[in-house]
């Protein structure tokens, strides 16, 4: 069956990110080993994942309550770049026992594979999920070779 | 009575297997208070309004919602800092809450609940005579 959690959830994945997460929570981000240039600190608004099959690269941007309008998404070869805002709705006669909601404006940069087609990005907002949809190019794909 | 804790106890360790076999996340929330009640704001990305389940037991108030994500045929993981699709979180409500009252909302995968306080609970202003 495919869910969700047969593909971003495996097992090593997990207990390395697990680990990853623990010695994080312990030490702070730059204790362990070399971090990717462009990553961000354990759940940052928006998370995201990235998935990829032989024709696309799919990006799940977990990012609520957002006016799609004020996304700027851009691909610079491989790598997406995406800002944002969001703005929250606050009362003004209430008084907060939590605030744990995310407020204000966001960058992530993310790099993809290198075989994407940067012209070829479709994008959806629904509740609450981004959905980017890249093309991968023609050449790159798996061919099937006949033997004759 | 004793039939009616069993069923509970039951109840509960079947959703500790559930939880212990399929993680779940936990959704980040503001709470606020007002005059006329308690504002609580959950966000849960991909949750739409029909698999969104808000139930109240006692003065127990627990959210559960799973997140639906389109994926296609074959797809394989290259990077995920999300690794599951269920949301679920409870509170502890108190008396002065009317919770047959609670207003929900579900708008771009964010959950604003309503609960208003019992009307004769409302904080009344307390004159101060001056003797």
């Amino acid at each position: 069956m495919w869910s969700f959690r047969t593909r971003f959830g495996g097992d090593v994945f997990d207990q390395l990110e697990r680990m990853r997460r623990e010695m994080d929570q312990m030490f702070g981000d730059w204790s362990v080993g070399p971090t990717a240039i462009r990553s961000v600190g354990a759940g940052t608004y928006p998370q995201i994942n990235v998935g990829a099959s032989e024709e696309q690269v799919d990006v799940y941007v977990f990012a609520a309550g957002l006016d799609p309008k004020s996304l700027d998404i851009s691909m610079q070869q491989n790598l997406l770049t995406i800002t944002g805002e969001r703005k929250l709705d606050e009362p003004d006669n209430a008084d907060y026992y939590r605030k744990e909601r995310f407020t204000g404006s966001f960058r992530r940069a993310i790099g993809l594979p290198e075989d994407v087609d940067p012209d070829k990005v479709n994008a959806t907002y629904r509740d609450g999920v981004l959905h980017l949809v890249v093309l991968r190019r023609e050449a790159v794909k798996p061919r099937k070779i006949e033997v004759k | 009575m004793v039939q009616k804790t069993n069923l509970k106890t039951a109840e509960s360790r079947n959703l500790r297997a559930r939880s212990e076999e399929e993680p779940s996340l936990i959704p980040p929330v503001d709470i606020c208070e007002d005059a006329e009640g308690i504002t609580l704001i959950a966000d849960m990305p991909g949750v739409s309004r029909e698999r969104l389940n808000i139930q109240i037991d006692g003065d127990n108030l627990l959210l559960d919602g799973a997140a639906a994500i389109d994926m296609p045929e074959g797809m394989e993981a290259l990077f995920a800092e999300v690794r599951a699709t269920h949301f679920r979180r409870s509170f502890t409500l108190s008396r002065e809450l009317e919770t047959e009252k609670i207003n929900a909302q579900v708008k771009n995968g964010v959950l604003t609940l309503k609960i208003p306080k019992r009307a004769e609970l409302k904080p009344r202003k307390i004159e101060v005579n001056v003797g």
